[in-house]
């Protein structure tokens, strides 16, 4: 059990499948078409970047593969089973950090290995992953006393405590400053080639989908589809500078609408 | 809520009055408003214990060697400062100018009372009058506030554990919602004193029946406020749980209860005042023991120092309760610190 916890092999990674999904909400009694027919399926271990415009559907499209809501239209499946709620096993980092203001910086770091009665027994993944994301000296700090980078760190260390096989980050390094943004990105990379779960990322950052990921998809305005798919044939460790992501920049830029702008 | 800030301003305003002539509290400085509180103590000492009293007071010895006693901590507390150096303490600088204030009420007083008699006899008791209740009554008035927070308590308790459950049961049951809402709405606003009647009629005792209405009080307000808690709880709280594998019973033990302390606080401190009325009209009414029924047993005897008495004994037990309330919601709702200012 405990050396299955701490896996560091490359195939606890679990696969997803998005297919033919359509999601609506009601918007003052109006349906509002949000995600139209998007497909795509993400290998074992891969690391896939969601990109698209603002309020095109992405944080929606996470909560669906989360389980935390049913498509409208279409089918979800992890590792080949179909996603009908939520499971630890697949751990969505939100765009805002709630973390808990009654909780220490620890404590809701603790709160995955509490809510499924691990506290105890593994206690010490909580500082372990409080260490990854620098916070080890703020762990008895309440939120409040966190900035707004701080805060978006405490909540990737509560969502990686959980060890989970699908990390879903939803723009998990936008509240960084510049500097500590691409430590962070090269932190994800590494823990991901480490661990072995499969990356699903949302952003708006070109550059960042680029550097971290294996494909880019890129999503059409409100409802989203699925404009391209855009490997990016590269290996890890990437070079910031090297010449195929300026080529690969100017394409996805192109592929949303922004040519003309660079 | 009301109550901290509004005590908070008075400290601090009191504060600023107390520091702003000896501020700089250098070596050897003057406390300025105590030495004006220990003169005033000592004058309103010499008030009582010289002119003579209008009537025969048992205790204007005992009233004057207290204030008396009073003054000369101020003095004390004035030259201490003055000659050694050594600063009065924090707490006695800051609660300086109410002394000085208390001094000169107590003199004003006594000298329209006991000394010349300058308003209505009975009814204005003087202070020496008073203080011979405390002196000579005190088994009784022990009782009586024995009696009271043990009838408080219990209702009290009750009360709140039964508002807590049904605030959290209906904030989270859409089916318990649909039921108890209603009959809240039908039953809650009704003053808890309404079913006096009923309530001495049904229960076996008035002792039972005061506990049911200082329930009843008590928990209408903290189930609508634990209510508006848990139905007003971010619903992001509820996801971040839910995706890493919680529980009903822990999205509601350990979120929605927890993010739903602050408002549940508002509704016991509202329940504390609804209770504290019934406890006072249930004793007068029919309990044979409490505060209440003391206040109620001195009026027809037209001890009205006794009346005064048991009213500022009561003062203090409800206060106390509330300061009580107010540190354990402090202690529990440390987290807050900082989001919102007291
Ligand atoms: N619960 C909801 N009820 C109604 N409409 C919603 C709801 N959640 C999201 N929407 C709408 O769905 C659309 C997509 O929202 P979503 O949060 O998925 O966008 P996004 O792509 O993540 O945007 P951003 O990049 O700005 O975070 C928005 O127009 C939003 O108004
Ligand atoms: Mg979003």
């Amino acid at each position: 059990m405990v050396a299955a916890a701490f896996r560091v092999v490359a195939d606890a990674g679990a696969s997803v499948e998005v297919l033919k999904v359509s999601h609506r909400f009601d918007l003052h009694g109006k349906p509002l078409p949000v995600l139209e027919d998007v497909s795509f399926r993400v290998e074992p271990g891969g690391f896939v970047a969601l990109l698209g415009p603002s309020g095109c559907g992405k944080s929606t499209l996470l909560r669906l593969v989360a389980g935390l809501e049913p498509p409208s239209r279409g089918a979800l499946s992890a590792n080949d089973a179909p996603i009908d709620g939520p499971d630890p096993s697949r751990v969505l980092m939100f765009q805002d950090p709630t973390l808990y203001p009654w909780r220490t910086v620890r404590n809701n770091a603790a709160l995955g290995l509490e809510a499924r009665g691990l506290k105890h027994s593994h206690s010490p993944r909580v500082d372990k992953a409080l260490r990854l994301v620098g916070l080890t000296n703020f762990a008895d700090a309440y939120p409040h006393q966190l900035s707004g980078g701080m805060a978006q760190r405490a909540a990737l260390a509560r969502a990686l405590v959980n060890d989970p096989e699908l990390l879903l980050l939803d723009e998990p390094l936008g509240k960084l400053d510049s500097m500590t943004r691409i430590t962070m990105q090269g932190e994800l990379v590494s823990l991901w080639e480490r661990s072995g779960f499969t990356a699903l990322l949302v952003t708006h950052d070109v550059e960042e989908a680029l550097f971290m990921a294996q494909r880019v998809i890129v999503l059409s305005d409100r409802p989203a589809r699925v404009r391209a798919d855009v490997p990016v044939d590269l290996p890890y460790p990437r070079h910031r500078g090297h010449s195929r992501l300026a080529d690969l920049r100017r394409e996805v830029l192109r592929l949303l609408g922004l040519d003309g702008t660079w | 809520m009301f109550l901290a800030k509004s005590q908070q301003s008075a400290e601090t305003a009191g504060q600023s009055i107390a520091d702003a002539p000896e501020m700089p509290a250098a070596r050897g400085a003057t406390w300025i408003t105590g030495v004006w509180a220990a003169g005033v103590w000592l004058l309103a000492a010499a008030i009582s214990r010289f002119i003579p009293d209008i009537d025969d007071f048992e205790r204007t010895n005992l009233l004057a060697d207290i204030m008396a006693g009073i003054g000369v901590v101020f003095v004390i507390l004035a030259l201490g400062s003055r000659f050694s150096g050594v600063r009065p303490p924090e707490r006695a600088r800051s609660v300086g100018p109410w002394f000085l204030l208390l001094a000169v009420v107590l003199a004003v007083w006594e000298l329209l009372t006991a000394k010349f008699a300058l308003l209505p006899r009975p009814f204005f008791a003087a202070p020496q009058g008073l203080l011979e209740v405390f002196t000579d009554d005190y088994p009784r008035l022990v009782e009586s506030v024995w009696h009271s927070l043990r009838l408080l308590a219990g209702g009290y308790a009750i009360g709140a554990a039964i508002g807590f459950v049904a605030g959290v049961a209906i904030g989270w049951s859409r089916r318990v919602g649909y039921w108890a809402h209603p009959v809240l709405r039908l039953i809650g606003p009704l003053p808890a004193t309404a079913w006096l009647p009923i309530a001495f009629f049904a229960f076996p005792s008035s002792h039972s029946a005061s506990t049911f209405l200082i329930a009843l009080a008590t928990a209408f307000p903290v189930t609508v406020l634990t209510w508006s808690g848990i139905a007003s709880v971010n619903r992001a709280y509820y996801d971040v749980a839910r995706t890493m594998g919680a529980s009903q019973s822990f999205l509601v033990l350990k979120v929605a209860i927890p993010a739903a302390l602050p408002s549940v606080f508002v509704g016991l401190f509202m329940g504390l005042g609804a209770s504290f009325s019934v406890l006072v009209v249930a004793e007068m009414m029919g309990v044979k023991a409490g505060l209440g029924w003391y206040m109620q047993w001195a009026q027809g005897w037209a001890a009205y120092a006794n009346m005064y008495a048991a009213l500022l004994v009561m003062a203090l037990m409800c206060t106390g309760l509330i300061t009580l309330l107010f540190r354990l919601r402090d202690r529990l709702l440390a987290w807050q610190k900082g989001i919102v200012q007291w």
